[in-house]
């Protein structure tokens, strides 16, 4: 491309032919008003706010610098008399249509003018047309567009009826000079979008991230809805976006794995009479959580709904946990969470927080502590299983409120306790894939979480040699623990790597030689690859280091050529007599 | 005195045994009828064992081993499924009831299966009465 030069301002510079001026003008730091234009989108011209004067040799034009292609040895003048004049014409023919919108008020006061020649007009909308493209050439949705002619003309969509093809991404809104285009915002519509999910479709997920890099939601990208878009990719000035990334198999040889594949959090909504998804005040522990988080969509914030903070807040505990309709087991963490929950509301809101539990466990190192710190705050704790949360109001206490039924067992009574919000205390279940999980690494599952070799004194490792677990992935437990067992596994890996060699199964099958008649029976029986036929003897052999010693072979042996060590036919004959010494003869 | 069957036991030693192991400590209790080995893959059960033990006196025989999908050793439970299939059909003809011999599948997690499959094993077997091979080598052999 060839090189020009061109003066802007008196600013000798060089730029790329046929640049737009305006861009050469802002990449030396000058100042040019624009009203219809984008940087993501093509120049458009039509408010002809960004008027200057070219002058090349003796001819003198007023252009638009959005557009206009910058040529050898022109010279441009961005702030002359006459563009000053020229644009205090244009911001009043604007004011006359639209006379009360901030931006040209703004212009207005710049440029001088105390009062509109041609009167101010009552419209919001400019005409310039950023909306529309934004929404063809960006988004790719096509909903709005012109329509009329003249005085008339208006942006709209089509027969002004709301599309079905809008899909609600706000671009139109966001690019708008004028502010003429509002996205509805009905903020407890908003707040069922935030709890859990992104708060943009490109984003960091959450502060603590790892790695701390912003990546794409596919649910909510507009690349992934229309094909089009990609801003992120015109903005990102080191080209990091590709937006056809997709999740990929890479085959990597290990030694040892260590499976910490965690947990899911119980269902709430499988306990319906709590009322999860049906009240927007009862919320789950891991949305509590988001909420309570700094960096969360409330800001640390504890509020409802209505985005007013709570007066009373109940914790129910055990939800989908210690029930013999869902998990029979004690997911070990609730209680503990819900104590912090309920000092953390206490302290930011001053809330009246009460307790429904079972049980309290506080069972580690210094919870005891803190359960009774917590019962000298003033935390109500009121022993019983909750039976239901309801709205159904059966006096003036009750109106507009939760309702939390339950039976206080200590005092024997069927009480009503009418709250703000309802936090559910849901507990772990397992992962969903677990068991297709355990079957992959020839692994036993039980309840859905991985088991251990022995409960007691092979806690991190499994029945398969080299395959290790921990976390939550074995059973619910808390981080102290996780952490704990996650060191252990990550030792054991350790010192199966230093010791640099791997002892070899004693208990191995043998071929004997003089017995084989080489009829390869054996050879496709054995899983594990382990017995070739040699040839030239015309018999089978058995890999000592690949055998594991199942003893399939063994059985199958016609010739009973092959015994596996440690369980030879003698040997399982003696056993077989052993067990029958009382009725054999 | 109702008849006690002796029934002898092979399992497996990842899945089965384990999980025998494991209603153990759960303290589950079963009927103490089956007696058991360990053999190291259940794709190790001959059927000579399970005639060895019928000719001995037994009167039944459980294999038990992973859950098809769940060996340890891959799929050598599969080639004990097929071989028993085989070996049932002609437990007939050797003279042995074709229900004094089963073939189950019991995880390490199933300690309370493990209790069900030798309950029903012995009450199927206590219904069939002592083996004919049995009572056959008692009368054979003088007191």
């Amino acid at each position: 491309m060839k090189t020009i030069k061109l003066k802007i301002d008196g600013i000798e510079t060089t730029a790329d032919d046929r640049t737009p001026v305006l861009a050469i003008a802002e990449k030396l730091g000058i100042k040019i008003p624009t009203l219809c234009h984008h940087p993501i989108l093509e120049p458009y011209g039509v408010c002809r706010i960004c008027t200057v004067e070219v002058r090349s040799g003796k001819r003198v034009r007023m252009v638009t610098a959005c557009n206009y292609p910058a040529t050898n040895g022109i010279e441009v003048l961005t702030n002359s008399d006459r563009v000053r004049r020229d644009r205090k014409l244009i911001i009043e023919w604007l004011m006359s249509r639209c006379g009360h919108v901030p931006v040209l008020e703004q212009l207005a006061k710049e440029y001088g003018i105390v009062e509109p020649r041609f009167g101010r007009g009552d419209d919001d909308c400019i005409l310039c047309g950023l909306c529309v493209r934004v929404c063809s050439d960006v988004v790719g949705a096509n909903v709005l567009g012109f329509f009329g002619r003249g005085t008339t003309r208006e942006v709209s969509t089509a027969f002004g009826e709301t599309s079905p093809k809008c899909i609600g991404c706000g671009a139109c809104a966001y690019v708008c000079p004028t502010g003429a285009i509002r996205i509805e915002n009905d903020s407890e519509l908003v707040r069922e979008a935030l709890p859990l999910g992104p708060l943009t479709p490109v984003g960091i997920p959450f502060m603590q991230a790892v790695p701390h890099k912003p990546v794409i939601d596919r649910d909510s990208c507009i690349h992934f809805k229309t094909g089009e878009c990609k801003v992120c990719e015109k903005v990102c000035e080191v080209k990091a976006i590709d937006h056809k990334q997709t999740d990929q198999i890479e085959e990597i040889d290990v030694g040892a794995v260590i499976l910490a594949t965690g947990f899911k959090p119980s269902d709430p909504q499988a306990i319906p009479e709590y009322g999860y998804g049906k009240f927007k005040n009862v919320l789950t522990g891991l949305e509590f959580e988001r909420m309570n988080s700094a960096s969360g969509p409330t800001g640390g914030k504890i509020l409802l709904a209505n985005n007013q903070e709570p007066k009373q807040v109940g914790i129910i505990h055990c939800v989908g946990s210690r029930d013999e309709r869902h998990n029979k087991y004690c997911s070990r963490v609730c209680c503990m969470y819900a104590l912090k929950f309920a000092h953390l509301i206490k302290e930011k809101t001053g809330a009246e927080v009460y307790n429904f539990y079972i049980d309290m466990r506080c069972f580690g190192k210094g919870y005891e502590e803190f359960y009774h710190r917590l019962l000298e705050e003033g935390v109500r704790f009121i022993r019983g299983r909750a039976a239901s949360v309801t709205d159904f109001p059966l006096n003036d206490r009750e109106v507009g409120k939760l309702v939390v039924r339950v039976e206080d067992t200590l005092i024997g009574e069927v009480r009503r306790i009418p709250l703000d919000m309802v936090v559910l205390a849901t507990g772990l279940s397992p992962a969903e894939d677990a068991a297709r999980l355990a079957r992959t690494f020839h692994i036993s599952c039980g309840n859905g979480f991985f088991m251990e070799r022995h409960p007691k004194l092979a806690p991190v490792s499994t029945a398969t040699d080299g395959i290790f677990i921990a976390g939550a992935c074995q059973g619910p437990k808390d981080i102290p623990d996780t952490v704990a067992q996650a060191s252990a596994a990550a030792s054991l890996v350790q010192s199966l790597m230093s010791r640099g060699e791997i002892e070899v199964e004693s208990a191995t099958s043998v071929v004997d030689a003089e017995k084989c008649a080489g009829c390869r029976i054996c050879n496709t029986l054995c899983s594990l690859s382990a017995i070739s036929f040699d040839e030239e003897k015309k018999i089978s052999v058995i890999n000592d280091v690949l055998c594991k010693g199942c003893g399939t072979c063994a059985a199958a042996c016609p010739s009973a050529a092959i015994s596996a060590r440690h369980f030879t036919d003698e040997q399982l004959f003696a056993e077989i007599e052993g067990a029958l010494y009382d009725v054999r003869a | 005195m109702t008849f006690e069957p002796k029934i002898v036991g092979i399992l497996c030693n990842w899945c089965s045994y384990t999980g025998a192991d494991l209603a153990g400590t759960a303290r589950i209790k079963y009927s103490p009828n089956v007696r058991v080995m360990r053999v190291m893959c259940s794709g190790r059960v001959d059927p000579t064992f399970i005639l060895k033990a019928f000719a001995d006196g037994a009167d039944g025989v459980l294999v038990a081993g992973c859950h098809p999908g769940d060996c340890h050793y891959i799929e050598g439970n599969y080639k004990t499924m097929r071989r028993m299939a085989l070996f049932k059909k002609m437990l007939a003809d050797y003279g042995i009831e074709p229900g004094r011999f089963r073939l189950e599948w019991v995880s390490a997690s199933e300690g309370d299966r493990w209790a069900e499959v030798v309950n029903k094993i012995t009450e199927d077997v206590r219904k069939l009465g002592p083996a004919k091979l049995r009572t056959v080598r008692k009368k054979k052999i003088p007191a």
